[in-house]
């Protein structure tokens, strides 16, 4: 059986090869208007990574007609990184959904080639993201949904493929005669690599012999090819395939933007599971996603009570207690040094993620830590809720210092206050008080009981494999 | 309660044991007990050493220090009891007697730490070998400073207060043994007389105690034969430190005698059991406190359901009340009531400064005070202070420390000779308390600093939570010597009492980092040591301290840092303590104060996400101003389902202390229960 099954493999691929050329070859001179139009419209935003955004002006494309659009995009990035980096957008998800509804006009207004549309696309995304991402490194979720499009952009370029591969399939026989053409399209060589990546999506599971086959990665292979095949077709469902690689990575990422807004009803529906009657639930920091999730559990008629560490010095805990008295929960505020005090008497810890890494630890507000090990003397489950978009692929080194972030001695101190004290100098030119206010806090994944993300629950030492779907191997390093 | 009584009896040998609980065998002291020659040489001359109970293999004996007994008679003849001063030259007279003894007197000089403590390791096994001597030590150079005082002479000095000593004339004798065995027989008669006069007088608890003692005293009339065969062999049944904490040991006491040595030791021991912690939640005892009461409390709308057993009080409206008349009331001294205004309005904070200024508010009313007509002092003291007690207490909760010292006191006030004239018992008193101010808290934590700052080695970092009066000074103080360290202050709202610390540390030139107890766990990676201030320890080692200490600790433990508590003994207390649920202060919410934190960070920083904080009340935001402010806190306040918790306390499990630094040396938790039972009992009688 499993013979037959290389066997079919090996045929399609063949098979596939053949097809791409011929529609790509067949499909060039029959070029609808609308999309030229809309190609040229949009097509300067020139994102790719020799263009410095900031100085960007002698780099602009020629196209008259595309120069009302362009400083559009580049001045939305640039506002955007000058956001990022003023931290005037905080919590994650808020920065996710930015970040990709930038990315998505970002795609929209990028000019597609012919040909390598997809590699064209993940330039500019990239180039784009790693503004993004240097502008706040500490904001995972930024890299993150940056990551996301990349892999969508991928993942519909291989679809594509497939679809393709598909539809010639069928077509096989007529187009079998067609020659190879190299106009625009890559060599055959390559091309065949991008099918096989094709099938192998197609067919979900890695089979021995994908692995044995030698053929590099979908996402090492230079995406030269792939979609110049998809730009023409000489049918009607071949022309929609060709505009379809732009319009499907828009419409992907419309559904990831749609997938961070709802992450927390996902992750709510869940609630009810968790949370029995009569529960003691400590939390801390202010999380929406926390929220919604006790939220949900009250709605079905849970009756529990909520203690809620205040999180100083920023006190997000107070605003979470508010949040949580509006609706009606029973909510008790304690500071947060009586966390340990408080534990023993506590049923569950759920805390929101700021990002959970790919070894299952977590970075979230400040104090986490000292409640997950309070929670874990005590053998307190310690949830930790993480939309997707908030799943890291990344491993941490020393995450407590390096992905951390302080912030202004003067929400600790006031500096009036104490600049009588601070005269007395050493001598040695260094002060004599440091003032110390960290963001986040990094969980072991040793201290995690549970995450729950918008696909279910899970142990920390699964957040690897989950978090292998949502990312292409590639894109890790930005 | 119990009549005046003549002369003491005075013991002459002291057995203080270190017995088996804790220790592997009773032979391991002895060569420990070798560091403390002085001790022994003096036990092993003594001439009591060959009383019964000096046959006795006891793991530790320390002799009884001769100016103890000077102090006795001089209270028992009717002459004023020497001042400090005389103490302290007491004190140095009997330093050129233990030579080589860590001595108080140097350390109050400042000078360098002693050798013998010097090296003392964290690690348990070592340090409880020096723990050991180093209590001998201590308590042998503390003659009369409450160290030292056996608890044979405990036994002479209560319970012989109301009955062994009822023969005036032996309670002189050399050898009064707690044990009862060398009790006169001769006395018996009298006793048994004490007795049935005293029952007259005893309250239902005492009735109870002594019909328990009967009982145990049958119990053990059975055995006695065979008991009494084999007592000197056996050490451990008769040792006479066990004997105020008898239970067990009472079966061992022989019958007749015993009856009433047992009556009058299980009498003390109800005494010296604490009280139990009056429970919130129960109505008819709230009731009947508050008809008493002076202090108007209003209690708190919003009581956290999980804390109903303790007070919940609105804070802060009583004060104007209270201060207005401060001179009508005449059932409270005034002294006594500022001190509780202070203490309610948190003038005064920290355990030490709020013990010390209660001790000199009770000094003052003890001076002021006047023994009505036909009233004996004894008693009409102990109901004044009673009175102020439970007037403290409305102002705030005690802190242990101040209930040992409120024990204490009226420990004092019991044992008065009688023949005492009243300005002289009012002396007596007053010196107590002044010796117990100096002794117990200010020179033990001189004493402290000399051993906490051996810990401190160049290059360290050393982290401490919140405000500890012994911790600034062993900071202090080693910043003083010269060695280089940089301090790691961590601190916790509501209080934030870590920025006073940090603002003397500061001037005095300390290198320091400030943060928040959040981010400790941020902190800790670089910290060597950590410093921890206590209230109390409780006998199971749990540590009772400032709420935060316990999440301190832990983050300590988890980074493998070293915790060192510095404490005195005098806050130590026999209670056991689990969690921080079932024992522990309320604060209020300072919820204002809160919400002008917010919006003066909000503002400043003009987030958005601010904005939207306030969103519902428009008023807050347009004007900051503090009475918006107000107004919203208290729509805030009366919500019904939100509580605001302001937990003051937490206890700290005995697992994350690597040391408890106190005045007996350095010591690991497990050796809580060991001072105090062999030490406080006795301090307090001294």
């Amino acid at each position: 059986n499993y013979k037959r099954y290389l066997y079919q493999r090996v045929f399609l691929e063949r098979l596939s090869y053949w097809a791409f050329v011929s529609a790509a070859q067949t499909l060039r001179p029959i070029k609808p208007p609308a999309s030229h139009y809309l190609v040229f419209l949009f097509n300067s935003v020139s994102l790719s990574p020799e263009y410095s955004l900031s100085t960007s002006s002698p780099h602009r494309s020629p196209p008259s007609h595309s120069h009302r659009k362009m400083p559009d995009v580049q001045s939305m990035v640039l506002e955007f990184v000058n956001k990022l980096r003023k931290r005037k957008i905080e919590g994650s998800q808020a920065t996710a959904r930015c970040t990709v509804e930038l990315l998505r006009s970002v795609i929209s207004h990028h000019r597609v080639p012919h040909a390598n549309q997809a590699s064209a696309l993940i330039d500019a995304v990239k180039a784009v993201g790693a503004q993004l991402v240097a502008a706040n490194p500490v904001e995972l979720a930024v890299g993150n949904v940056v990551r996301r499009v990349l892999h969508i952009i991928r993942e519909e370029d291989l679809s594509l493929a497939t679809a393709a591969v598909a539809g010639l399939d069928l077509l096989d026989a007529s187009d079998d005669d067609e020659d190879v053409n190299g106009k625009g399209i890559g060599y055959p060589g390559m091309s065949a690599a991008v099918v096989a990546a094709a099938a192998r999506s197609t067919l979900r599971p890695p089979s021995l012999q994908t692995l044995l086959e030698g053929t590099p990665e979908s996402a090492t292979v230079p995406y030269t090819s792939s979609s110049g095949a998809d730009s023409e077709s000489k049918t009607a469902d071949k022309s929609s395939i060709t505009r379809k690689l732009k319009h499907d990575v828009i419409e992907g990422v419309n559904q990831l933007i749609h997938e961070i807004a709802g992450c927390h009803e996902q992750i709510a529906e869940q609630a009810v599971e968790h949370i029995h009657q009569n529960e003691v639930i400590l939390t801390l920091g202010s999380s929406r996603t926390v929220l919604e999730f006790l939220c949900a559990a009250k709605e079905k008629k849970r009756s529990f009570r909520v203690f809620v560490a205040e999180g100083a010095p920023r006190y997000q805990g107070h605003l979470l207690a508010k949040e949580l008295v509006a609706r009606g929960l029973q909510t008790t505020v304690i500071t947060d040094s009586a966390v340990f005090a408080m534990i023993s008497r506590v049923n569950m810890v759920i805390i929101g993620a700021h990002a959970v890494m790919a070894n299952g630890g977590v970075i979230g507000p400040v104090g986490v830590n000292m409640a997950a090990l309070a929670a874990k003397k005590h053998a307190v489950p310690f949830v930790v809720l993480a939309g997707s978009h908030k799943l890291c692929p990344l491993y941490p080194h020393n995450p407590e210092v390096l992905l951390n972030e302080l912030r202004s001695p003067s929400e600790l101190l006031d500096f009036g206050e104490f600049s009588d004290c601070l005269d007395f100098g050493t001598g040695s030119g260094s002060p004599l008080l440091q003032v110390v206010n960290p963001t986040f806090d990094y969980v072991p994944p040793s201290l995690v009981s549970l995450f729950i993300t918008d696909t279910g629950g899970h142990n920390p030492s699964y957040m690897y494999r989950l978090i292998a779907d949502y990312y292409s191997a590639d894109d890790l390093v930005m | 309660m119990d009549p005046r009584r003549g002369p003491l009896a005075v013991p002459k040998v002291r057995r203080v044991g270190f017995f088996t609980s804790i220790e592997p065998s009773p032979e391991t002291p002895r060569p420990n007990r070798s560091l403390s020659g002085p001790a022994e040489a003096i036990t092993s001359s003594s001439p009591l050493s060959d009383s019964p109970s000096g046959q006795f293999i006891s793991p530790v004996q320390i002799p009884p220090s001769r100016h103890h007994s000077d102090n006795l008679a001089s209270r028992a003849a009717p002459v004023p009891v020497p001042g400090p001063s005389a103490f302290r030259r007491q004190l140095a007279n009997d330093r050129t007697l233990h030579v080589g003894s860590y001595n108080p007197v140097d350390s109050l000089l400042g000078t360098s730490p002693p050798s013998s403590n010097g090296e003392v390791s964290e690690d348990s096994g070592s340090l409880f070998g020096f723990q050991r001597s180093d209590s001998a030590k201590l308590s042998a150079s503390f003659p009369n400073g409450g160290f030292d005082m056996t608890v044979a002479v405990r036994a002479p000095g209560e319970s012989e207060a109301k009955v062994a000593t009822a023969s005036t004339s032996d309670g002189r004798k050399k050898n009064v043994e707690a044990s009862g065995e060398s009790e006169s027989v001769a006395t018996k008669p009298r006793k048994e007389k004490e007795t049935r006069s005293l029952k007259e007088k005893t309250s239902k608890a005492e009735r109870r105690a002594i019909q328990e003692a009967q009982r145990a005293a049958k119990a053990a009339a059975k055995g006695e034969g065979s008991k009494r065969a084999g007592e000197s062999s056996r050490p451990k049944p008769s040792k006479p430190a066990k004997q105020p904490q008898p239970k067990k040991e009472a079966p061992q006491v022989t019958s007749s005698v015993s009856e009433k040595r047992a009556v009058s030791v299980e009498k003390e021991r109800r005494m010296d059991v604490p009280q139990t912690q009056m429970q919130y939640d129960d109505k008819s005892r709230v009731d009947k406190a508050k008809r008493r009461s002076v202090v108007e409390q209003t209690e708190s709308k919003n009581k956290v359901e999980l804390f109903l057993h303790l007070p919940q009080y609105e804070r802060g409206n009583q004060l104007p009340n209270l201060s207005s008349n401060i001179f009508t009331l005449d059932t409270i001294h005034h002294a006594v009531y500022k001190v509780g205004l202070q203490h309610l309005a948190g003038d005064i904070a920290g355990d030490n400064a709020r013990c010390i200024a209660m001790l000199h508010a009770f000094q003052e009313a003890i001076n002021d005070y006047t023994t009505p007509p036909m009233k004996d002092l004894t008693m009409d003291l102990t109901a004044k202070i009673n009175g102020y007690v439970s007037f403290l207490i409305e102002c705030r909760p005690l802190s242990m420390s101040m209930g040992n010292a409120i024990r204490f006191l009226k420990n004092q006030i019991r044992k008065l000779p009688v023949d005492l004239s009243e300005p002289e018992a009012k002396a007596s008193l007053c010196s107590e308390i002044g010796r117990f101010i100096d002794e117990k808290i200010l020179l033990a934590d001189k004493v402290i600093v000399q051993h906490a700052v051996t810990k401190i080695r160049d290059g360290e970092v050393l982290l401490t939570y919140g405000f500890s009066c012994v911790v600034e000074m062993i900071l202090l103080y080693a910043h003083e010597i010269g060695r280089k360290f940089r301090v790691v202050i961590v601190d916790s709202r509501p209080n934030l009492e870590g920025q006073k610390l940090l603002r003397r540390l500061v001037t005095r030139g300390l290198d320091c980092t400030y943060t928040h107890i959040n981010a400790v766990s941020y902190i800790m990676g670089e910290v060597t040591r950590v410093f921890l201030g206590a209230s109390s320890i409780f006998s199971n080692g749990t540590l009772y301290s400032k709420v935060g200490t316990a999440c301190v600790a832990m983050v300590a433990n988890a980074f493998s840092v070293p915790v060192i508590v510095c404490c005195e003994a005098y806050k130590f207390h026999e209670r056991v303590l689990l969690d921080s649920i079932c024992s522990n202060e309320l604060g209020k919410f300072p919820l204002a104060l809160l919400y002008l934190i917010l919006l003066v960070l909000d503002f400043a920083n003009k987030s958005v996400a601010c904005v939207e904080i306030f969103a519902g009340d428009p008023d807050a935001i347009a004007n900051v101003p503090l009475r918006n402010n107000k107004k919203h806190s208290k729509t805030m306040d009366n919500n019904k389902n939100l509580q605001f918790l302001n937990l003051m306390y937490d206890s700290t499990p005995a697992e994350y202390i690597s040391m408890i630094v106190t005045d007996y040396g350095m010591i690991p938790p497990t050796s809580i229960p060991v001072i105090v039972r062999e030490y406080r009992r006795e301090d307090l009688l001294l």
